[in-house]
């Protein structure tokens, strides 16, 4: 019988949890390193038992993980992430120039192929590799030192580069995204890279079309079209068919576009999921109710997944990294929350259930399918 | 023998107790009691002073003798009750506030 380990990072520390493929039944181990912010924690494809996870503190700093044996055990890893050759700036808050620090990893991306390889996306916004394990980290400076990043700014969750989607059909096409930045595409394995932003409409920067300044929240591909992404944007979600050249809406009927979280069905990559948040403003659900909502024609056209959720009195935030879903073949679909609850829906979203509640806030939630 | 007290969350890090002992050679000053208390615990390696610059990270004070040596120069030689184990050298949290 499959298995389903979900990986979950909270302000407080790190949660690994286990069901068979009913997932029903829970077993909950953690709180891991307890007391840190847990921003992420992934596991690799080609090793599943290899886990990374990425721990933080304002006091302390960054601290990296590695686990060998899907969770149980855990051996700080390298967290020296020092920027290649002279240290570039941004722009601050007051518009002077900033020079780049490093401050935490946001997200982890195991290679496809190698356990050893592992991407990290950090703030200051850039992108560091490892490839003996974690021990050692190397930054690929292109992104960083791109024509337009002295022009980048921090928004109020800091300048960090938040999503790493590797291509499982073009082992040199990565794309990320970087908060207040935008999107980002390279075609030579990370050595250089393109803004990818065409089509995106922010009217909170002087120029909404602007090449790059966009606030991108968070984007997801499924891995059998990969020149389809999906993008939940600060406001709008959107949609490109062509690896990003151009984007247009899919916000179609939700009732607000404003979230973070954006993932897609894992059989049906024209399915789709959002947590529309109210406002950005108020970084709560609307209306008091806690809903999903699936789009089953690529957007556009959402239906509002209620069934378990909590439908009056409820404020919480879903995050850009915490939500997965699994690969088993009646979907499964994960989400965690502000409030520290960590919901399941095994019909992939029709219906749901709290695998656990009050956690710490949730700060993300990734799923591995294992035989 | 030197004596360093750590934190709560650098114990669990490195797997420690409240205390540990060092072994210091040469002067005792700030920077060489970190340099052995990271050459012995790798792990701690960024969370007391910054990988790059080697500086303190902001929230965590030094202490000792119930005096306040965070902003010392790294290399100011250590209270001799510090260097000579009879009192330990505190590295302290900031506490949140609130």
């Amino acid at each position: 019988m499959s298995k389903v380990r979900l990986l979950v990072g909270t302000h407080k520390g790190g949660f690994v949890m286990t069901s068979d493929e009913r997932r029903k039944e829970w077993k909950v181990e953690g709180p891991h390193f307890a007391g840190w912010d847990v921003y992420h924690i992934n596991g690799s494809p080609a090793d599943p038992d290899r886990l990374y996870a990425a721990q933080s503190r304002g006091w302390f700093g960054q601290v990296m993980q590695r686990s060998d044996d899907g969770g149980r055990t855990w051996q700080p890893a390298g967290n020296d992430f020092k920027y290649e050759g002279d240290v570039s700036t941004h722009k601050w808050y007051d518009n002077t120039d900033h020079p780049y620090e490093f401050m935490r990893a946001w997200h982890l991306e195991p290679s496809l192929t190698d356990p050893d390889t592992v991407y990290a996306g950090v703030e200051d916004a850039a992108l560091f590799r490892s490839t003996d394990g974690a021990k050692t980290w190397q930054e690929l400076p292109g992104i960083r030192t791109q024509e337009s990043a002295p022009s980048w700014a921090p928004g109020a969750g800091g300048l960090c580069l938040h999503t790493i989607i590797l291509d499982p059909q073009n082992k040199d096409r990565i794309f990320t995204a970087i908060s207040s930045a935008g999107a980002f595409r390279s075609d030579d394995a990370g050595k250089t890279w393109k803004p990818i932003n065409k089509g995106l409409h922010s009217q909170y920067i002087p120029d909404p079309d602007a090449e790059v300044g966009h606030c991108v929240h968070h984007m997801a591909m499924h891995p059998s079209r990969p020149n389809v992404l999906f993008m939940q944007k600060h406001w709008d979600v959107m949609r490109t068919d062509d690896a990003g050249e151009t984007w247009h809406e899919i916000s179609g009927d939700l009732p607000s576009d404003f979230g973070f979280v954006i993932d897609v069905h894992s059989h049906e990559p024209d399915t789709i999921y959002v947590i529309p948040i109210k406002s950005d403003s108020d970084h709560f659900v609307p209306d008091g109710k806690l809903r999903v909502y699936r789009s089953k024609s690529g957007g556009n056209e959402w239906e509002a997944l209620t069934k378990g959720l909590p439908q009056k009195d409820c404020y919480v935030n879903v995050l850009r990294d915490a939500m997965a879903v699994d690969s088993l073949e009646s979907c499964g679909v994960y989400f965690g929350t502000s409030g520290g609850e960590v919901y399941v829906s095994a019909d992939a979203g029709d219906s749901w259930n709290a695998i656990v509640t009050n956690l710490p806030q949730v700060l993300s939630v990734q799923v591995q399918t294992l035989p | 023998m030197i004596r360093v007290v750590l934190p709560a969350n650098l114990r669990t890090l490195a797997g420690v107790g409240k205390e540990v002992e060092l072994q210091v050679s040469g002067p005792v000053s700030q920077r060489a009691l970190l340099d052995a208390l990271e050459a012995e615990y790798p792990m701690l390696c960024g969370t007391i002073r910054d990988q790059t610059t080697k500086r303190r990270r902001p929230l965590l004070r030094f202490f000792a003798c119930e005096e306040d040596h965070s902003d010392d120069s790294p290399d100011a030689p250590l209270p001799e009750d510090v260097a000579t184990g009879r009192e330990p050298y505190l590295i302290v949290g900031a506490i949140a506030g609130g």
